[in-house]
């Protein structure tokens, strides 16, 4: 049992509370300097994690030495690992950004940022379904403090409208967790997935019952068709960093959607077997249209980029739907490109925003922009990755997506849906393109009246703008060495979907009898 | 004349150790960013740049260029994505050896010829013209990937590069509306192409087992056979035709005449335009010689061709009708291909080679035209002969091998073309209508040649010029003149010069060596030199009588215009995808919990429904007694009423009140005091809480919702009570089995306490209570940082008039609350200590304190009680985080995993055995998190209420 499993949420709890101790102690660049090294440990952390789990080997930490089921496990498998690495890097970039000035928006962000943290990492590893109800929770209030960072009427409306909506979603958790429990007798996942593999017929109702209502609590999280409405509102209206650090929360959903999935009603799940990828398959591609349909239609860029953001989860939960190895690992895979692709491309329509005056990232006329060549090529760079156009690795993802869909009986309808959305989308980024870059005014840009909006004002007080797209080049890079590696990435997103799919090592390595059951 | 044998051998393949193919690709991508860099030196140097790069790939590639006329295929591979199929893989053999010297040699002369084209006068050019050669050479490079490329999937890549790179030469003078809007029309039809290009390409490697070239180019029966054959062709088909600019997917060519005229020479004759071209041909071994391929290909070709022409004739920009006659001779190409015999391919090769080189060079023509005049505009450009003899005589060659006149090459391969349709259906009834019909094309080709030069160079004098023409610089000459030096060389000396290229290329096409054919000038009387006798002179009528023809013709203006129905299906997709939207996203949070409620009851019912498990578990019902019959009732009762009450906020809260109370009850009654307590002291925070914001709120509440909307929220309401209810029914019918034995077995030998719950709670799942009282912190935190800044402006006065405070702090409830407060204190120390053994423990102490502490606020007034005690309650908050993971750590340190606990009996004098636990400490940490987060939450919506306490010194605080 090592101490590394548990690091990933040890760090951000430590430097969370440091950081809100030391808020009126140490000047802000002493707190921006500790927060960015508190996620570069992270980061290193979740390389060495990676790093060790690469063998497939299931490493578990027993809270407070008391055995599973009994007590709460975390489980660090080659998923965990690889989802812990990608929020990490994530969150360096994102936080690069928000330390270039859009952290002085409100009190408290650099905390808030590490209890976030806290929140998303805790949900990767725990092997504990009622556990995991609680790092929602902290997911919840910590995004809902992020988002509304910075405040303004439209982001204080929109966070509440996400805030209620997720929390009828944690009210649910706890009908289907409570149901689960109340059936099975027990909490932990691995447990769980035994147990329920033997349900008897009279309990088989109940058991898909609260299966599906943990479906529609991760739906929720993950934006899925038809409860993907509360996204563009939220996401568009918040502050760049905390979005781009949003990129992440719908992968949450999706997360939990295939670890659920798979551990728990997967192949090997009896009565209730294939629970999920019946569901998954073809909401995934409702979901890929309307989003598509949507960034068409959308007037702004963030509005846009947001409902992107509802097609990259409509692809990757196609994929996880397709229930094949190949096909989850398309995902994993895809997955990395979206969550990077997208934050880069809200912090990149952050620094558009605050260079067009009053016209901020409203898809119109505006100025002609500082650096239109640099930001124009960088827009063109990430708008190829996000709508998965080649060279680059959206493109890749998609391929793989496909390919692999190729082997399922629907592949027709899998083929049509995402060749059609990707055609959406790269109409509906071309359109923004020539409007942003060549459809300008000429004349002077009319200044932003700071007072008038809230973006307005935090661009007035943005710093660098240079150091910001540092930001974004960096989330881009990452992108391209995604690319550039693509065979090693793709083989360990292979083992993952296969580890994924035998479960069996998942529970050996969670139910294994402790050798020192006993507390000291 | 000169003949070709068939080679003895067969086609083999070599794998090169060299590694020059990628590294000829990789050159211009180079050379584009050097391009960009070197701008920074004045924009003359790009040029410099530019061409020397393309020189370089030239020469990288000189070492591989014979390898095709021995007869060898190269390729060259790296490792990529070997799981999917796709490796970096390239191939050199005739038909890439055809096209890379077509793109690297045209486009040497565009780069020359753009050089003087860009530029004012020659010592001057404009600044964008390291932008410009910057995405010229990232068009080169793509468009030799795309014809170098073994593996379908990395061809696909450069194709779409291609694509991407094409937008933004169209969009290169993106001030203009035209160049936008047909930058975006070209990425949008060539995009679809290239999605369906994928999907095409990802059947046909399904097919083949390999997206590999050499694998699938040996597998055309197979794949002929496969039923998934028909779509995988109509895929393919659209990547290509959209490409190619066939109908109907011609009209994003014209308008992609926006761009720059040596993009258009370059990429609008020579290159990208072929590319669908290539792609046929590269295919042609595996997809050609079906009837769905004739079909297709034929049907396409000759309309592209006819539809072409008959345009070319009337467009009075002299781009848009070079535009329109490159659509017609790319639907020629493509009919040659689609007629599916080896001599027609070899014509449709013979004619990419044709095609390019006039075409560019009229292009260029055009360029220096459009440069001098300053328009394009036929109606005003007259008489140049006088003003540019040396450039017309250029043009006019040009235009004569694009019409099909003898002695230069055009001619060659268009008698060719004539040959081949005769032949095809010759034995079928309606077999004459083929070579009718590309005689009437014919025609029209001739016709639209004499208009552009005799519109251009003749037929009087210019018409209000905005310059005075005369020659163009030297160099800006020098490409259309080798052009059309190549024009007349092949057209006269064929065999010497074109049949061996072109027998190697056509060898590669067809996967087999080549049936001979004769390149000449003079094959005899026959049927084909008749239709060139037609066309000639069918063209010359048709000029002369040009004049009631552009009248028929300005009537039929946007009858058949393609791109108009695009622009309506573009808009039709548009104002759908809003519509649609708007629908579903109203923006109304309402709107949103519908759609949660329903969907989550259509979920349960769907995981409930079809199981076959019964509602009702086997557990014997117990008899319902008389307490919980009431208790029941009673919260139904309340329930309803704050359903009824709910207009009024207060009475309202008074009757949620009851309800907590309702709850700690049943708590009470299932023998659950920790719970009981912990409701009670919630319920009045709660209730603090909710007091403190009904301040800002109307006492009443309006009716806003419409009566439809009140029945389906009865309705809906009705549907999830009731699931829930059946849900919990389901549930409490069966028998419970749980490992809570453990922990009532475990909680005094393992945790130290009698108190099940709280050892639950701060032992065997202390890790959730961690994360709860990060929860709470979080709360606070994100309360406090919204709150600080909001200025809301409270009531001074209630409904009827009378002032809000009359009497803030009633002095008798003040000394009460002053008095209590140790009490309070006490009792929370009290309860803290007991928590392990007894109901109890550091959540509801905290709470109690938290109360004990607001009630001074309540009744003193702000001012007083902030002297006496601080409100920044954040280091409360930090030291409980802090503690509660520092005893985790402890375990750490002492070997142990994150949260061990341990306990120990210590005898204290006076007072006794006692039991201290580690888990004490974890609760200590709860504790001060929950009296901090709540009274910080508390404290902060109190301060809102500016009217009584409106002093500025509580705002100031760092941020």
């Amino acid at each position: 049992m090592t101490t590394l499993t548990i690091a990933p949420v040890l760090i951000p709890l430590l430097a969370g509370t440091g950081l809100l101790l030391s808020r009126r102690l140490i000047p802000l660049w002493a707190r921006r300097g500790f927060n960015l090294a508190a996620v570069g440990v992270q980061v290193a952390v979740a390389v060495m994690l990676l790093a060790t789990v690469s063998s497939g080997e299931v490493l578990t930490y027993n809270l407070g030495n008391w055995p599973a089921p009994y007590g709460i496990v975390l489980v660090a498998d080659r998923l965990a690992a690889w989802m812990l690495l990608i929020t990490a890097l994530l969150a360096f970039f994102a936080l690069f950004y928000a330390m270039q000035g859009t952290d002085r928006g409100s009190r408290h962000f650099h905390s808030m940022y590490q209890l976030q943290l806290l929140g998303l990492n805790g949900a990767f590893l725990t092997g504990d379904l009622f556990n995991l109800f609680v790092f929602f929770e902290i997911l919840l209030l910590a995004s809902y403090g992020l988002m509304v960072h910075g405040g303004g009427a439209r982001r204080i409306r929109a966070g509440l409208h996400f805030v209620v909506l997720n929390l009828a979603g944690s009210t649910l958790f706890l009908f289907a967790a409570g149901t689960l429990y109340g059936v099975l007798g027990t909490l932990n996942m691995a447990d769980l997935a035994v147990k329920l593999a033997e349900t008897p017929p009279e309990d088989v109702g109940m058991a898909r019952t609260a299966g599906l209502l943990l479906f529609a609590v991760f739906a929720l999280k993950a934006a899925l068709v038809p409860l993907h409405l509360w996204l563009p509102a939220a996401y568009s209206a918040t502050s760049a960093p905390v979005v781009a650090l949003f990129a992440i929360m719908t992968k949450v959903g999706a997360y939990c959607l295939l670890r659920v999935g798979t551990l728990m009603f997967g192949p090997e799940a009896g009565p209730v077997a294939e629970l999920y990828t019946s569901w998954l398959l073809p909401l995934g591609l409702v979901t890929l249209l309307l989003g598509a349909l949507g960034a068409l239609s959308a007037d702004e860029l963030k509005r846009q980029i947001a409902y992107l953001v509802v097609v990259s989860v409509g692809l990757l939960l196609t994929a996880f739907g397709l229930d094949s190895t190949a096909g989850i690992a398309a995902g994993l895979y895809y997955l990395v490109n979206t969550t990077f692709g997208t934050a880069a491309f809200f912090l990149l329509a952050d620094v558009i925003a605050s260079r067009r005056g009053a016209a901020l990232d409203r898809l119109r006329v505006g100025p002609k922009m500082s650096q239109a060549g640099l930001v124009g090529g960088l827009f063109f760079f990430t708008a190829l990755l996000v709508v998965g156009l080649p060279p680059l690795s959206g493109f890749i993802g998609k391929f793989l997506v496909l390919q692999a869909a190729l082997e399922s009986a629907r592949w027709p309808w899998i083929l049509a849906s995402v060749l059609t959305a990707g055609l959406l989308g790269m109409i509906a980024l071309g359109r923004s393109g020539s409007v942003l870059f060549f459809k300008t005014a000429k004349g002077s840009p009319i200044a932003a009246d700071p007072s008038a909006s809230i973006e307005a004002w935090q661009h007035e007080h943005a710093g660098n703008g240079t150091m910001r797209l540092l930001a974004v080049m960096g989330l881009l890079a990452l992108c391209v060495g995604l690319l550039a590696a693509s065979g090693p990435m793709v083989d360990f997103c292979t083992a993952t979907a296969d580890q994924l799919l035998h479960p069996q090592g998942y529970i050996r390595a969670v139910l294994a009898p402790l050798s020192a059951g006993v507390n000291p | 004349m000169v003949s070709f044998c068939p080679p003895r051998s067969s086609v083999f393949i070599t794998e090169f150790n060299r590694m020059n193919l990628p590294l000829v690709i990789l050159t211009p991508f180079i050379g584009a960013a050097l391009t960009a860099w070197a701008a920074r030196f004045g924009a003359r140097r790009t040029a410099w740049v530019a061409g020397g790069m393309t020189l370089l790939a030239l020469i990288i590639l000189a070492p591989t260029l014979t390898a095709p006329f021995k007869g060898e295929v190269i390729i060259q591979r790296w490792s990529w994505i070997p799981q999917a199929g796709v490796d970096l893989a390239f191939r050199f053999d005739g038909l890439a050896l055809l096209f890379t010297t077509m793109i690297l040699g045209i486009g040497l002369l565009v780069i020359l010829y753009a050089r003087y084209y860009l530029s004012d006068d020659a010592q001057n050019p404009k600044p964008g013209m390291g932008r410009f050669y910057a995405y010229l050479l990232l068009f080169m490079g793509s468009m030799l990937g795309v014809v170098l490329s073994e593996n379908l999937i990395v061809l696909l890549i450069f194709w779409e590069m291609t694509s991407l790179s094409s937008f933004l030469l169209i969009s290169y003078s993106y001030q203009g509306k035209e160049a936008r809007q047909g930058a975006r029309m070209a990425l949008t039809v060539t995009g679809l192409g290239g999605l369906a290009l994928l999907g095409g390409f990802m059947l046909l490697g399904k097919m083949a087992g390999s997206y590999e070239l050499s694998v699938i180019l040996a597998q055309g029966d197979v794949i002929r056979a496969d039923p998934l054959y028909t779509p995988m062709l109509v895929l393919i088909l659209i990547g290509a035709f959209t490409k190619s600019a066939q109908f109907p997917f011609h009209f994003w060519l014209p308008r992609a005449m926006a761009a720059p005229t040596p993009v258009s020479a370059y990429l609008h004759s020579a290159t990208l335009v072929k590319a669908g071209i290539f792609l046929l041909a590269r295919l042609f071994p595996v997809l050609s010689g079906t009837p769905e391929w004739s079909w297709l290909v034929i049907g396409a070709g000759l309309s592209t061709l006819l539809i072409g022409a008959w345009f070319a004739l009337f467009k009075h920009d002299l781009k848009g009708l070079l535009a329109y006659s490159t659509i017609s001779h790319l639907g020629l190409i493509t009919l040659l291909f689609g007629l599916a015999t080896p001599l027609a391919a070899v014509a449709g090769l013979f004619h990419i080679i044709n095609h390019a080189t006039f075409k560019a060079s009229l292009f260029m023509a055009a360029g220096i035209i459009d440069h001098e005049c300053g328009t394009r505009d036929m109606r005003r450009i007259n008489g140049l002969w006088k003003f540019m003899p040396y450039t017309a005589t250029l043009a006019m060659v040009a235009a004569a091998s694009m019409a099909g006149v003898p002695l230069f090459n055009g001619f060659l391969s268009k008698e060719m073309f004539f040959a081949e349709t005769t032949d095809f259906f010759s034995d079928r009834p309606w077999g004459w209508m083929l070579p009718t019909l590309v005689a009437l094309a014919g025609v029209l080709a001739v016709a639209y040649s004499l208009r552009f030069i005799h519109d251009v160079f003749f037929n009087g004098d210019p018409i209000n010029l905005p310059k005075t023409p005369h020659e163009p610089p030297f160099w800006m000459k020098v490409p259309a003149e080798i052009l059309v030096g190549i024009c007349v060389l092949v057209g006269m000396f064929p065999a010497m010069t074109v049949a061996w290229p072109l027998k190697v290329a056509a060898t590669s096409v067809l996967q087999a060596p080549p049936p001979r054919f004769d390149l000449a000038i003079w094959h005899g009387f026959n049927l084909p030199l008749l239709m060139s006798l037609i066309a000639l002179f069918g063209g010359l009528l048709v000029y002369s009588a040009r004049k009631p023809l552009f009248r028929q013709a300005n009537r039929l203006e946007g009858v058949l215009d393609a791109g108009a129905y695009y622009d309506s299906i573009v808009r039709t997709v548009a104002g759908f995808a809003t519509a649609l939207t708007n629908a579903l996203d109203r923006g109304s949070l309402q709107r949103l919990m519908v759609v949660f409620v329903v969907s989550v009851i259509a979920m349960g019912l769907a995981g409930a429904l079809g199981s076959g498990s019964p509602l009702t578990g086997p557990r014997a019902l117990l008899a319902a007694d008389a307490v919980s019959v009431f208790i029941a009732l009673a919260l139904i009762v309340v329930t309803l009423a704050t359903l009824i009450l709910h207009h009024r906020r207060l009475t309202a809260l008074v009757v949620v009140g009851a309800l907590g109370l309702l709850v700690a009850l049943i708590f009470v009654k299932f023998s659950a005091p920790d719970l009981a307590l912990t409701q009670l002291s919630v319920e009045v925070v709660t209730i603090v809480l909710l007091l403190l914001a009904l301040y800002f709120l109307p006492q009443r509440s309006p009716r806003e919702s419409s009566r439809p909307r009140r029945i389906r929220d009865t309705v809906l309401a009705l549907l999830a009570g009731g699931s829930a209810g059946a849900l919990t029914w389901a549930m409490l019918t069966r028998p419970h089995e749980s490992i809570s034995s453990f922990f009532l077995e475990n909680s005094v030998p393992g945790g130290g306490g009698t108190n099940v719950v709280n050892v639950i709670l701060v032992d065997f799942r202390g890790y959730d209570t961690l994360g709860e009282i990060s929860v709470l912190a979080l709360a606070g935190l994100g309360i406090y940082a919204m709150l600080k800044d909001l200025e809301l402006t409270g009531l001074a006065r209630d409904a009827r008039g009378r002032a809000w405070n009359w009497d803030a702090h009633p002095s008798i409830m003040a000394a009460l609350t002053r008095l209590l407060l140790p009490l309070a204190l006490l009792v929370s120390v009290f309860i803290f200590l007991r928590g392990h053994n007894q109901p109890g423990g550091g959540f509801i102490a905290g709470l109690i304190t938290a109360v004990a502490l607001i009630m001074q606020y309540l009744t003193n007034g702000v001012a007083w009680t902030h002297q006496r005690m601080s409100d920044n309650m954040h280091p409360l908050i930090g030291a409980g985080l802090l503690i509660a993971t520092v005893t985790g750590l402890v375990s750490i340190l002492l070997g142990y995993p994150f949260l061990t606990s341990t306990f120990t009996h210590i005898h204290w004098p006076v007072v006794g055995d006692f039991e201290l636990a580690s888990a004490m400490a974890f609760d200590l940490g709860v504790f001060l998190v929950v009296v901090g987060a709540t009274l910080l939450i508390l404290i902060h919506l109190g301060l809102m209420h500016d009217a009584s306490h409106p002093d500025p010194k509580l705002q100031q605080e760092p941020r």
